[in-house]
Parts: structure tokens; C-alpha cells; sequence
């Protein structure tokens, strides 16, 4: 279903469904459900589902979507002898991508057992750097990792999120919220979704979020509203930076050496000015208190400052009358909106009597709060200055001391981690070798540029080249670039490419016509440049017409399913939860769930973590894997969490449990863990937490995780930028400035990529996309009744912009960027900044994918923003070995995020004499074996009845 | 509203039908007062014949518009509430006074007793006219519709149509009555513009009531519709929005005028003149044709409010 | 005075998402008012019978726009135009809860019903060829086979941001009462005296108003890093030039 993963409540009749609610005894959902979820009938029943595994017809070309039927057996034998053959010389030429996957800790085991780095899920695509700008600076994000505590919250700000994102969870929050008489501001272009209920609506345009929040942490510091006891006893605001321009460490925090490091990785040793004695003194000693502002030297010589006082020079000019000139918002308005963060986290103080011990082990008689809470999502992350904008979004929570205090942002388990998290890649390319599983995760997190996944040639290791030079903190992978990457063979060619619920040949791609053509490309042998793909998916996509090999998923409910800690968490702010979903229907025709093909599979190739000692096959199926299936023999940590231990009495770890699932099933499908309630706030820096935190292994370490106002993990990479530090790896020369630029530790803005290389004049809007609630990324235009609703796109525009272009309500216009365009239809919205047009995301469909009939709304008047985003821009500078023609990702240069909301468009109206239909259009599909062939003029659905 | 063709057929021929019953009892009427000579039996009882076949066809004409046919019947029972159960009740009864007097118009000429049926039969006609407005002119919010001139309009034009074919009808087989259908014809025709114009001229200026202000419960001057919930059209897309532009309509309304009222009275003078009831019949059928135009514009030009929810999709 | 069940739809809090319309639709389908058909559904122009639809309105002009979501269906109107107007009697309004109903099997499709709602309530089953509406779930909420917690109509219960309220109206001490009397709840088109039994909730603006010399107080942290220097004493104050 969705990644929202709500609980629900099936109800069956003679059979069939009669009608899906929400599960009231789930803390998620708490019963509600969403329209998807309303609609999971059309969604069951749609004759757009693949029922059968299909092999691309011997002699058709890849594309013309024809295909032959044929048996599991068939195909579990073609996938073994090529992907062992592979595994057993260069595993790194089976990729695995995944795109709306909730199974992500089962095909991250898969890949990694497989022995193949290149494996990632739609992360890099979708909000990579809202994980990774929040979790390298306090150790948690929002979404599945944290949230806004709507319920003690005074004032609600959101930017940047449109309908999506944690919806029913969020909405439910927000309605809340607003009753209590909370104060909500929505910051975005657009104003849609939860901006309509909005107290107000700041229209911003769009890439320029980080200069509003730099504007707003400016306005906060110099009037001084800053929760200074925050910064000072929970950031390393107060830590002194070295500023000695000859030293090799100039920029990072000074660590006293002489004090002993329990974790090397994560150091404690660093130094306060202690306001109390004017000296230099240990940080975080209970019995000092730092200046936060001011420069001192020490004994030694060594100039240094504080970090905040860093901060506080950074955002000096950073005003908000520049910020005014950027984003388009009024300097008053950002001053008053700076006012009522910092006013009311000041004056209304929440007071819990909650006593809590601190990692310094000060006893706290109370937690306190500040009730001023944000969130945020894509409309930050995806913009090539999104790491940046999201650093300084954390940087004003953490300023307005709300990090994971009531009121404000709250973490939810397995969050906080380590800054960074211990998870890491193998640094180089020695850790692929055949047969034998990758040595380390496919995806980790880079402390410094030695844990970089790169070759001695400074090479990436993997397709996407995550983890390298170009992308150093790419902690989701880029799958946006998979396919051009290995379609280019650069870094190399791979031979088989395997996709999961992901639609690559059309709204999961930039650039998707090149896409397309890159998917059935062939090399001057006559060979596929991607001489094998495998697609799994339950529905027909665009997609599926590119595979060779098709594998029928079944829905979800059709299989066992597990929303685990070990994947993207369901946690709730008080505490752990995962929860299950058990079948309620019997595979349609010859479905199978996708984590019994990789069971299946992962047994036939003998995996070491799916064979016994004498290699025979270890888990008869799925249910049994996640029963039996512990991280390391006798580590006691599964899939879940709930019902542990031999006869279900333990919690987060324990023996596996025979009748889990059972247990499970007869408590809802849901287990929570609720943390007493001094351990439920300040959880990076609780030491009771901690302490059950480690127990319960959720962390391998207890020590605090310091808010990184001051960033060191960039530090050291702009010092290896520049040369100098500890780390033995340096950039290539080409992009050492480009790390050095953006590697910067404390916050700053700059234009997003391609706006830097666009020229203005010419295309002088921001074109952006938004996710409707009653639709799943691209996968509901199969369902009758959601189709309904949204039958085709328009592209909405200010009506006075639009008047000055002569262009009507209704009037069939081009929108062109440098990269392409589109024809599509115009329709006037009061509710769009004028410098910003938009569309729904992925409602314009292929002709005849998704079963549709060719001349449905989707394909002639629907269209996709994607033909005007490019997934590349000109390499600003290239190697000096390349012609001249080299590209880079058009990414966010820190963690690789696509930058889908960089592009830049004009608008122009279509000429009388042209077609009234969207454009580009492709060759229509018609149905696959197993489909329903002829499409029912008319539907009557009740459940259970004999027609 | 979209003009509904099954119910422009009933209101039209019924209407004639009506009209023509009403001509027919006058004409029994003023013999009997002895200001004509007694028109021959079958002058009555093929009039009523005919008088059926147009209610019969505008019948006939009704069951179109129904979903379920089959239940019919059951639309006389609301006869307490609904002008519709009313008409329901009404047509046929009307039918059977109708038929009773032709019958026995043919049976046994005209006498005390066709006078009472006819009687009875010309106050059923006008209930079945004041039951047919009212069906319109009840519903408060379609402004355009209620008004008495609803009523006035859908007896005058009947009236108007009926007589016009009983000038054609008295040409074929009552000479002597001619001049007196023709000077009548006339005097409903110019009754009818002068209504139906009044009509016109009321709804020019009608300020409708609700504004999409009241739909939604938003004081504001500027509110548009962006999305009305669905993208492929609904019954309320498909049952109450015309499709036309303004200037069609503009056209229907100019033609219906034409064709109901100034050409049919050319004609009806050059046919009373002439004593050709094949011009006069092509009056009717002139005329008819303006009566179909006139209820179409009547249907087309009734704004209904649930229309204001339904403004634009994206 | 008799029961009027009735929605109260809260648009201070509606985000648009169409919980409540596809709910609405996949209980009803296999309910009492069951099939709602759809046509085209996989073509050109997909339609069908849904009794429940979210719009959206734009007010004001930018950058004073709202955007409002609003949701629509059958007003269970007290004085219903709808009904009187029906020839058969298939169209009614119960006494004992005030639900507006259509009997399928008395109903011949003739539409009158429709033409009589202001609002456009009603839509035709065109398969069924019967006029069709909300029911406000009445094959749920008197359903004794389910538990008390769910007998509600499909819309209330999936209503993510609980916008939908449900009650009786009459009941002046019920939370759809209390809701219209606390928040200002609303009938629509009030001009034509129909009296819904469906109000809406207004939009409600909660705002911060702020003092600027509430921007700095005694324990503003710059002063603790020597960054807000204190006023000069020596500076001219009313002290100098005033006695009292």
C-alpha cells in the first residue's frame, strides 16, 4: 500500500472485500484511514494487476511490451544461473533498486548478502537530504524519525510539506492542534492540502527556503530570543573552534588530548570558555557554563571562538531584507515571524514533572519545553541547496531549544542515533569480492572522507556513485541516476538490473524520454547497453514494458508483511513500534509476494544468512524468516520487536518466539513499547534513556549526541578539501572546490545548481510538483474510483502572471525549460506565488500503461513535469581528462538528493492550429498476458455477490 | 438546466392537445349558446381522436424521461404534495373525459350531456395546464420558473398551439367556425407573446438568490471553484448545465419567437383567408416547432443553483 | 422535539484529502443503497455515482488567498425540497432520526427530486436508473452487528482530521449542537428555507499578537554574553529635568 503503513481493518464478504477501515487500535492511524486506503478495493480488483511471470517474447525488442507467460519454476531457474554466474565473478553487476519498498531491511539484506554494493531504495530521489541534513546535525529527522509534537505545541510551522508526507498521522496532529487554538503557519508556493487550513500562508518561492531560515535565525539571535541554556548544555554552540589559520586542524572544534576517549568515533574531549572563571574548561562540565559569544585565546597561542559566535558571523548579513529580495516573503513578515518563534518558545514554557538524569548526570526535577514546533519535507529537500537549507532548518529548532522537548520536535526510537550513525559502507572496493556478502552495508553514513566507498583512483564503487567524491554523504544511493549511469557505463556497465515497485520509464526518472531510450539502447554488439532487467511490481506500469523478466508482486493483502524497526520505523514519539500485516486474501492468479522470490532466491543462491551449516535452505518462507531470522546468531534481534523470547514474554530482544506472528495477530498487529515517561524527552542526552536504549540494543553506544550547530563531519571533508586534517583521502583536484564550497560547517545559502547555470530572463519561473492526497506517487490512476478525482493534470498558474504571458484560464500552453517541454492545460490558482507554476505529481499517464485505455484522460490531457527536469547539468568542473562534455548529477552536491524542484521554466501559449493533447506522448501498451484483455465499460463492484 | 426532450415533447403536445379539447368545447359551447351552427359529430369526435393522440404521444413522450418505467403507476400516489403526482392524476382523467366525449359526441351528437363532459373535460384541461406549471413553478430556487407566468405561460401557449390546429381542423371539417377559431387563435397568440414576453423580460433581471457566497457559506466577493470533486463529468454536470454557448441560446430565443408567434399568425391570416387547412396545418407545425424551441430555451435558461458547485474541474 | 441526525463538516480543519468520499463509496456499494456503478472506469471520462465529493474554492486574491475544502452531500434538510415534490413517495423523511431517504423500490427515476435540491445532493444510479444519496450510513449506524464505536457513517469514521462530526441536532447538548454553537456553525443557501441539518464550521484564524517591548526582557542571553550592553546611566533621563 502506502509508506504511511496505517493500520487496517479488513472486512471480507463471501470472499471478497466488503470494505476496509482503519484499525482504531493502532497508535499510527488511530482508526482513520485515508481515500487510498478507502479505495483499496479498486486497488485489489484493478484490471491493471499482473498475475503472471512474464518473459519478454524471444525476438520482440525490449519496449514493444510483448511478452510470453511463464512458470515460477521457469523463472526462479533463469534468475539463479544469472545471478549466481554474477555473484560468483563481479557481484557489482547485479543492481537492486527499490522504489516505494516498506520491506527496505529485507532487500538491504538481500543485496548486502548477495555481495552487491548497488542497492538502494528511492530515498536519494525522494527526501535524502531532510534525513540526512537533520540526522548529521541533532540525530533525527521528521517523518518516520520524528515530528512535531502537535500535542503540547503552541505554534506550528510547516514548510515545504505538501499533502503527503506522514498524512493521516499529520492530519490527525494538525486537527488537533488547531482546535486547541494553536497558532499554524504554512510556509510553501503553494497553497494546498494542510496549507489550506493554515492560520496563515507565507508564499515563498521555491529553492529559497535556506535564506529565509538563515533571515530567521539572524532576527533570533540579534534580538537575542534563543534558548541560550539549550545551546549551551545540549549543542556544541559553546565549543571552542580553532581559528589558528597554521594549524592543520584550523576550523575544527579544539579537543583537549589529554583527555581519555571512550569512543574515538564519537569524541567528548572538547573545551568551553567557562563564564564562571574565565578559563578554558572540559565541555559539558555540570559546574561550568560557556560563553557562547566572544573570542578568547588559548594558553597555547590558539585563537578561538565559540561555534555560535561563528554562527552568529555567518548569519550577520543575512538579513531580512536580503532575505526579502530572495524569497519573495516581506522583511517585516520574516522579522514578525522570527518574533513569534522566539516569543513563544520564550514565554510559554512547558514544565513536565518529569525527573530526568542528563548524560553529564545532572538531575533534572523537571522537562521543560519550548511550544514551537516545525515540519518539513520535500519542498526543502528536493533542490540541489537542500542539505544546507535543511542544516539551517535544524540549526533555528535547535536555536529555539525544541529538540525533543515537549512542544517542540520529538524523536521517535530507533531515534536519536550517533552524529553520524554507525552504520557505514565498505571504503573501498575491496569489500565486493564473489561469493561472499558485502563487507559493510550498501548504504552507511560517512564520519569523514575515509569512509567513503571509493576506489584508490578516488572511483566510485557503486553505479550511483554514492558515496563518493561527487556525492560524499549520499546516504539513500541515487537512483535517479542508476540507469544512466549504467546505461553510459560510467562507472561501468552492469548486467542485471532488477527494480522493485519503482517506475523508472516514467515519473521516478528526470530526463524520462532519454530514460526510455536508454532502457532499450543497444551497444554497437547488438547487446542491450542493460543487458537484463527485472521488474517486480503488482501493476502494470510504465515501467514493465522495459523488462525481460516480469515478477506479479501480490498486494498487500495478499501477503505477510512486517513494518519493522529495522527498516523505516512506525515509532511513536513515546516509544518502539513495529506492527505486521497478515493476508487477508489469497494471492490473484499467480502472484507472488516479492519477499518470497528473494527468500527463495537468497536460499537457491546460498547465502550464508539463508542456509544452515550444511547448506541446505534455512527459512521454508517468509513468516518463517521473520520468526527465525536474528541479525547475528543469538543476538536477539529480529524483524520485530514484539512477543520475543520463547513463549513471547520478551520486548525488543529475546530468542525468536515460534508464535509471534500469532501474538501479533491477537494484539492487533501492532506492538508498542512505551517508555516511561522520563525516558520518553531530551532522548540525546538522557541518560536513562540511553542506558535502556543501549539494553534493548536499539544504540551500541550511550553517550550523547550533541546537536552539531557546528558541523565537524563537514569540517573534515572541506579540510580534506582543502588539503590538510586527519583523513587520508583527498578529493581529485576537479572537485576539491566544489567540497570545500559545500562541505561548509555552519549553514549558508546559495542558488540551487541549475539555477546557477539558467539563464533567468529567459526561463524566469519555478516549476514544482506537489503529491494529492487521494493518490499514491503514480500508482492509483489503476483504481477506478481515485481516477476519478484525478483524471488528468492541469498546470495551475497566477492568474496576473498568466494575464501578462496572454494566457487564458483553460488555454492549452508549452512550458519549456533548457531540457524539454510539455503541452498541458493552464488553470488559474490565486493560491501560487506568481514566480512559481505547479502540477500534481505522476497523475499524466503513458498511453495504455496501467491498463488504460489509450485515450484516457491520463494519456491525452494528463501530462508529467518530469520531460522538463534533467537528471544531469554540465559538469561545472570537469576532470581535465574529459572532453569537455562531462556531466553531474543534478543533485544536491552533499548527499546526491534529486533536485526536482530546481528546474526553471517559461510559459507560451499553444498555437490554435495545434493538437488539443498533452505532449510528448509515447506508442501506447496494450494489456499483458494474465491482464484482463478487455476493459469493462462499466463497474458495479459489491462485495461477495455473484454476478 | 439541460432541456430534458421527453419532457419538451409531453409539455408541447399535451399542451396542443389541451388547447385544441378547449377550441372543441367552445365551438360545442357557443352552438349551444347558438352563436354558430352545431359542427357535424365527427368534427367532434375525430377532434377528440386527435386531441388523444396528442396527449397519448405526449404520454408516450413522458415515459422516456423515467428511469424505471415499469413503475409508473406508483407516481399518483403523492398526490397531497406533488404537482407532478397531480399532473399524473390529472392527464389521464382528463384523457378518459376527453375520450367520453368524443365517444359519445359520436355515439349521440351533442346534447346536455357532451356539454357536461366537455365541461368537466375543459376544467380538467385547465387543472392538467395549472398541474404541468406548477410542476416548474413550485420549485422556489429555480427563479426563472417560479412565477405565476409559469402557469400563465404553459396555458397560454397551450391554448395558443390547441387553437391553432382546431383553425386548421375547422377549415377540414367546420368552415363556418374558421373566422371565430382564427379571431381566437389570434387572441391566445398575442395573449401568449405578450406572457411569455413578460416572461422574457422578468427573468432578464432576475438576480439569483444564491451566489457561490451562500453555496459555500464564504462572505468574500472573489471565490472560484478550482475543483468540484471529479474530473469525468457527474449527473450533476450532465443533468442541470445546457452545454450552449450564449449566443445558441440567444438564437433558440429569437427563434422560438419567430416561430411561435409572428410567422404562425401570418400564415393563420393567409389560411382563415383562404380556408386551406393545409396552411394552417403547416401554421401548427411552424408553431409546433417554436413550442419546442420555447421549451427548450425555458429549460436552458433556468439556472439552477446546485450549478454554482459545479464551476470547474482540475 | 424528535431526532435529527445530522454531519457537521469543520472546514477550519478540512485538508481536502477525500478520506470521507471514497469511504463513503466503498461502504455504500455493498451497503443497502448498493451498487454505485461507475462508468468509463478505466477510459476516457471516468464517472460514477459517489454521494459524498470534496470541492475546492479559492477566496481572495494572492497573496490573501484561502483555499477551502468542501466537502458536500445530502443536507438531510428539516424541510426538505426534495421531498414533497417526489410522485411516489419513494423520497421521504423519516421521523424518527430526520434521515432523508430515497426507497429504491418506489423510486422511478424521473428526477424531479434532484431538480427540486439546491445543493445537487442527488445523483442518479445510470445503471440502476434510481435517485440515490447519502443515507448518512443508516445500514451502519443502527447496525447492532457491529460494535458501538462503529456505528457511524464510513465518512465520520475515516475523517482523518475528525472534520466530520456526527449527531443529533436536535439534542442541544449534543457535540454537533455544541460545535454549531461554539463555532459559528452554518447552513448553506439559508436563502431558500430548507433549514439543512448539515451545518458547517467557518474557518477560525488564530493569531499571536505581540508587544515589541516584549522582545527583550531581563533574561534576554545576550546580556549574559556581554553582547547587550546596559543602558548609559549617565544618559539624560526624566530623573534630570522633572520633580515631582
Amino acid at each position: 500500500m502506502c509508506a504511511c503503513r496505517c493500520g487496517i481493518r479488513v472486512h471480507l464478504r463471501g470472499g471478497q472485500v466488503r470494505y476496509i477501515d482503519g484499525n482504531p487500535g493502532h497508535p499510527l492511524n488511530q482508526g482513520v484511514i485515508c481515500a487510498k486506503g478507502s479505495s483499496g478495493i479498486m486497488k485489489q480488483y484493478s484490471p491493471a494487476r499482473l498475475t503472471k511471470p512474464l518473459m519478454r517474447k524471444p525476438g520482440s525488442e525490449r519496449g514493444d511490451n510483448q511478452f510470453v507467460e511463464i512458470s515460477w519454476d521457469e523463472t526462479f531457474r533463469i534468475l539463479q544461473e544469472r545471478l549466481a554466474k554474477i555473484r560468483s565473478t563481479d557481484p557489482k553487476k547485479f543492481a537492486l533498486f527499490t522504489g516505494r519498498d516498506q520491506m527496505q531491511a529485507l532487500t538491504g539484506l538481500f543485496a548486502r548478502q548477495y555481495g552487491t554494493p548497488n542497492y538502494a531504495a528511492h530515498g536519494g530521489f525522494c527526501s535524502v537530504n531532510m534525513a540526512a541534513g537533520m540526522i548529521y546535525t541533532i540525530g533525527g529527522s521528521f517523518w518516520e524519525f520524528g515530528g512535531p509534537d502537535l500535542e503540547r505545541s503552541k505554534l506550528f510551522v510547516m514548510i515545504g510539506t505538501a499533502e503527503d508526507h506522514h498524512s493521516n498521522p499529520l492530519k490527525i496532529a494538525i486537527s488537533k492542534f488547531k482546535r486547541s487554538g494553536g497558532r499554524f503557519i504554512s510556509i510553501n508556493p503553494v497553497r494546498t492540502g494542510y496549507s489550506a487550513i493554515a492560520d496563515e500562508w507565507v508564499p515563498i518561492k521555491p529553492g529559497t527556503d535556506g535564506a529565509l531560515l538563515l533571515a530567521l535565525t539572524h532576527e533570533i539571535i540579534h534580538t537575542g530570543l534563543y534558548d541560550r541554556e539549550f545551546l549551551a548544555r545540549y549543542t556544541n554552540a559553546g565549543y571552542l573552534i580553532n581559528l589558528d589559520p597554521n594549524s592543520e586542524m584550523q576550523g575544527m572544534p579544539v579537543h583537549d588530548a589529554s583527555r581519555h576517549e571512550e569512543i574515538p568515533e564519537y569524541p567528548r574531549n572538547m573545551l568551553w570558555w567557562n563564564r564562571l572563571n574565565e578559563q578554558p574548561a572540559p565541555c559539558h562540565q555540570p559546574d561550568a557554563d560557556p560563553y557562547l559569544l566572544g573570542e578568547f585565546t588559548l594558553p597555547d597561542g590558539m585563537p578561538v571562538k565559540p561555534a555560535f559566535q561563528l554562527l552568529m558571523e555567518r548569519v550577520k548579513d543575512y538579513t531580512p531584507e536580503w532575505a526579502e529580495g530572495i524569497t519573495g516573503i516581506p522583511a517585516a513578515t520574516i522579522r514578525r515571524l522570527a518574533h513569534e518563534m522566539g516569543v513563544t518558545a520564550r514565554d510559554q514554557k512547558i514544565e513536565l514533572p518529569i525527573a530526568w538524569t542528563d548524560s553529564w548526570g545532572t538531575e533534572h526535577e523537571h522537562v521543560t519545553g519550548n511550544p514551537v514546533s516545525f515540519h518539513a519535507m520535500r519542498g526543502l529537500a528536493a533542490h540541489s541547496n537542500g542539505f544546507q537549507t535543511i542544516r539551517s532548518l535544524a540549526i533555528l529548532m535547535s536555536l529555539l531549544g525544541t529538540i525533543d522537548r515537549p512542544g517542540g520536535f520529538r524523536h521517535k526510537a530507533p531515534f536519536p542515533r550517533g552524529i553520524p550513525p554507525i552504520a557505514k559502507t565498505p571504503r573501498g572496493p575491496e569489500g565486493v569480492q564473489p561469493d561472499t556478502p558485502l563487507a559493510g552495508l550498501a548504504l552507511g553514513w560517512p564520519g569523514t572522507p575515509d569512509d567513503l566507498f571509493i576506489d584508490a583512483d578516488n572511483q566510485p564503487v557503486r553505479i550511483d556513485k554514492a558515496f563518493s567524491w561527487e556525492y560524499p554523504l549520499s546516504v539513500h544511493g541515487l537512483m535517479h541516476n542508476v540507469i544512466t549511469n549504467a546505461w553510459r557505463g560510467d562507472p561501468y556497465r552492469i548486467d542485471t538490473l532488477m527494480i522493485f515497485m519503482a517506475n523508472m520509464a516514467w515519473n521516478s526518472s528526470m530526463n524520462t524520454m532519454e530514460v526510455r531510450r536508454m532502457l532499450n539502447d543497444k551497444d554497437e554488439s547488438g547487446e542491450y547497453k542493460i543487458p537484463f532487467i527485472v521488474v517486480c511490481d503488482a501493476f502494470q506500469s510504465e515501467m514493465t514494458a522495459f523488462a525481460d523478466l516480469i515478477l506479479p508482486d501480490t498486494t498487500y493483502l495478499e501477503r505477510h508483511d512486517v513494518m519493522s524497526m529495522l527498516d523505516r520505523p512506525i515509532s511513536e514519539f513515546e516509544g518502539p513500534v513495529d506492527s505486521v500485516r497478515v493476508p487477508v486474501l489469497p494471492p490473484t492468479g499467480q502472484c507472488k509476494p516479492f519477499q518470497e522470490v528473494l527468500i527463495e532466491l537468497a536460499g537457491r543462491l546460498k547465502f550464508p544468512a539463508f542456509v544452515n551449516a550444511d547448506g541446505s535452505r534455512k527459512y521454508r518462507d517468509y513468516p518463517d524468516f521473520i520468526t527465525n531470522y536474528e541479525t547475528e546468531t543469538g543476538s536477539g534481534i529480529g524483524f520485530l520487536a514484539g512477543w520475543r523470547g520463547k513463549g513471547g514474554e520478551k520486548f525488543m530482544q529475546g530468542e525468536p518466539n515460534p508464535r509471534q506472528w500469532e501474538m501479533y495477530a491477537k494484539n492487533n498487529c501492532v506492538f508498542q513499547y512505551k517508555l516511561p515517561p522520563s525516558y520518553q524527552y531530551m532522548r540525546n542526552w538522557n541518560r536513562g534513556y540511553h542506558e535502556w536504549a543501549q539494553r534493548a540494543r536499539l544504540r551500541r553506544h550511550a553517550d550523547p549526541i550533541v546537536i552539531q550547530i557546528y558541523s565537524e563531519v563537514l569540517q573534515k571533508f572541506r579540510m580534506a578539501a582543502q588539503g590538510r586534517g586527519p583523513a587520508k583521502r583527498r578529493p581529485p583536484a576537479h572537485l576539491a572546490k566544489r567540497i570545500e564550497t559545500y562541505f561548509d560547517p555552519l549553514p549558508f545559502y546559495y542558488e540551487p545548481l541549475e539555477a546557477q547555470v539558467t539563464d533567468a530572463h529567459k526561463y524566469p519561473l519555478n516549476a514544482i510538483t506537489q503529491r494529492p492526497m487521494a493518490m499514491y506517487h503514480s500508482w492509483d490512476s489503476q483504481n477506478a474510483w481515485l481516477r476519478q478525482i484525478h483524471a488528468h493534470n492541469y498546470l495551475y498558474v497566477n492568474p496576473a502572471m498568466a494575464r501578462a504571458q496572454g494566457i487564458a484560464d483553460d488555454d492549452w500552453i508549452w512550458v519549456e525549460s533548457m531540457w524539454g517541454k510539455v503541452r498541458c492545460m493552464a488553470r488559474y490558482s490565486e493560491a501560487v506565488e506568481p514566480g512559481t507554476v505547479w502540477t500534481w505529481n505522476a497523475i499524466g499517464k503513458a498511453a495504455g500503461a496501467w491498463n488504460l485505455a489509450p485515450g484516457a484522460n491520463e494519456a491525452e490531457l494528463g501530462f508529467l513535469l518530469n520531460h522538463l527536469i534533467s537528471d544531469e547539468l554540465p559538469h561545472p568542473s570537469p576532470p581535465a581528462n574529459s572532453a569537455g562534455d562531462a556531466r553531474i548529477s543534478n543533485s544536491d552536491p552533499v548527499t546526491g538528493q534529486a533536485g526536482w524542484y530546481d528546474v526553471r521554466v517559461r510559459i507560451y501559449k499553444a498555437g490554435a492550429d495545434e493538437a488539443q493533447q498533452s505532449s510528448p506522448q509515447v506508442t501506447a501498451v496494450s494489456a499483458l498476458p494474465g491482464m484482463d484483455g478487455v476493459r469493462k465499460t462499466w463497474l458495479a463492484f459489491v462485495a461477495g455477490v455473484k454476478k | 438546466m439541460r432541456p430534458a426532450f421527453s419532457v419538451i415533447f409531453l409539455t408541447t403536445l399535451i399542451g396542443a392537445g389541451q388547447g385544441l379539447f378547449v377550441a372543441l368545447y367552445s365551438a360545442e359551447y357557443g352552438a349551444s349558446l347558438g352563436l354558430w351552427a352545431m359542427p357535424s359529430a365527427q368534427y367532434f369526435s375525430l377532434g377528440c381522436v386527435l386531441v388523444l393522440a396528442l396527449l397519448g404521444a405526449g404520454l408516450a413522450a413522458s415515459f422516456f424521461h423515467l428511469g424505471r418505467p415499469e413503475r409508473a403507476w406508483r407516481s399518483a400516489s403523492m398526490w397531497r404534495t406533488s404537482w407532478l403526482s397531480r399532473e399524473v392524476i390529472v392527464l389521464p382523467v382528463f384523457m378518459a373525459a376527453v375520450a367520453a366525449f368524443g365517444l359519445v359526441h359520436h355515439l349521440r351528437g351533442a346534447g346536455d350531456l357532451t356539454l357536461a363532459l366537455g365541461g368537466a373535460g375543459v376544467v380538467l384541461a385547465l387543472l392538467l395546464f395549472v398541474c404541468t406549471g406548477m410542476i416548474y413553478a413550485c420549485l422556489p430556487f429555480l427563479q426563472e420558473w417560479h412565477t405565476p407566468l409559469t402557469v400563465i405561460n404553459y396555458l397560454l401557449l397551450g391554448c395558443t398551439s390547441g387553437f391553432l390546429l382546431s383553425t386548421a381542423w375547422a377549415a377540414a371539417q367546420a368552415p363556418a367556425l374558421l373566422v371565430t377559431a382564427a379571431a381566437w387563435t389570434a387572441g391566445a397568440t398575442l395573449a401568449a407573446l405578450v406572457m411569455r414576453g413578460a416572461a422574457l423580460a422578468r427573468n432578464a433581471r432576475l438576480r439569483p438568490k444564491s451566489t457561490v457566497q451562500t453555496a459555500i457559506g464564504v462572505k468574500h466577493p472573489r471565490i472560484a471553484q478550482k475543483a468540484q470533486g471529479f474530473m469525468g463529468g457527474s449527473f450533476n454536470t450532465r443533468d442541470f448545465f445546457h452545454g450552449k454557448s450564449i449566443s445558441w441560446l440567444r438564437l433558440v430565443k429569437w427563434g422560438f419567437l419567430l416561430l411561435v408567434f409572428p410567422l404562425p399568425l401570418a400564415l393563420l391570416a393567409a389560411g382563415a383567408a383562404l380556408v386551406s387547412w393545409p396552411i394552417l396545418a403547416a401554421a401548427f407545425a411552424l408553431q409546433y416547432l417554436g413550442l419546442l424551441a420555447e421549451r427548450w430555451y425555458f429549460f436552458a435558461q433556468a439556472r439552477h443553483p446546485q450549478n454554482l458547485y459545479y464551476q470547474a474541474i482540475s | 422535539m424528535s431526532k435529527q441526525l445530522a454531519l457537521v463538516i469543520d472546514l477550519n480543519v478540512c485538508v481536502g484529502c477525500h478520506a470521507c468520499v471514497t469511504s463513503c463509496k466503498e461502504w455504500n456499494t455493498s451497503g443497502e443503497a448498493g451498487f454505485m456503478s461507475d462508468d468509463n472506469p478505466y477510459a476516457r471520462d471516468p464517472t460514477g455515482t459517489f454521494f459524498n465529493r470534496v470541492q475546492t474554492f479559492e477566496v481572495g486574491e494572492f497573496p490573501n488567498t484561502q483555499t477551502v475544502h468542501f466537502p458536500k452531500s445530502c443536507l438531510h434538510c428539516e424541510d426538505p425540497p426534495c421531498v414533497p415534490v417526489c410522485p411516489t413517495g419513494a423520497s421521504y423523511k423519516r421521523a424518527e432520526d430526520g434521515i432523508v431517504l430515497v426507497d429504491y423500490d418506489k423510486c422511478i427515476g424521473c428526477k424531479y427530486c434532484a431538480w427540486a435540491c439546491p445543493y445537487g445532493a442527488r445523483e442518479i444510479d445510470e445503471h440502476q436508473k434510481v435517485m440515490k444519496k447519502c443515507t448518512l450510513c443508516v445500514d451502519r449506524i443502527y447496525d447492532e452487528l457491529l460494535p458501538p464505536a462503529d456505528r457511524k457513517p464510513a465518512c465520520v469514521m475515516a475523517c482523518p482530521t475528525s472534520a466530520r462530526l456526527f449527531g443529533d441536532v436536535h439534542d442541544p447538548e449534543s457535540v454537533v449542537s455544541k460545535a454549531i454553537r461554539d463555532s459559528g456553525g452554518y447552513a448553506l443557501m439559508p436563502e431558500w428555507g430548507t433549514h439543512p441539518a448539515n451545518h458547517y464550521l467557518p474557518r477560525r484564524k488564530t493569531e499571536i499578537t505581540l508587544h515589541r517591548d516584549e522582545l527583550e526582557r531581563v533574561d534576554n542571553p545576550l546580556k549574559i554574553d556581554g553582547k547587550l550592553p546596559k543602558p548609559d546611566s549617565r544618559a539624560p533621563s526624566l530623573d534630570d529635568s522633572t520633580s515631582w
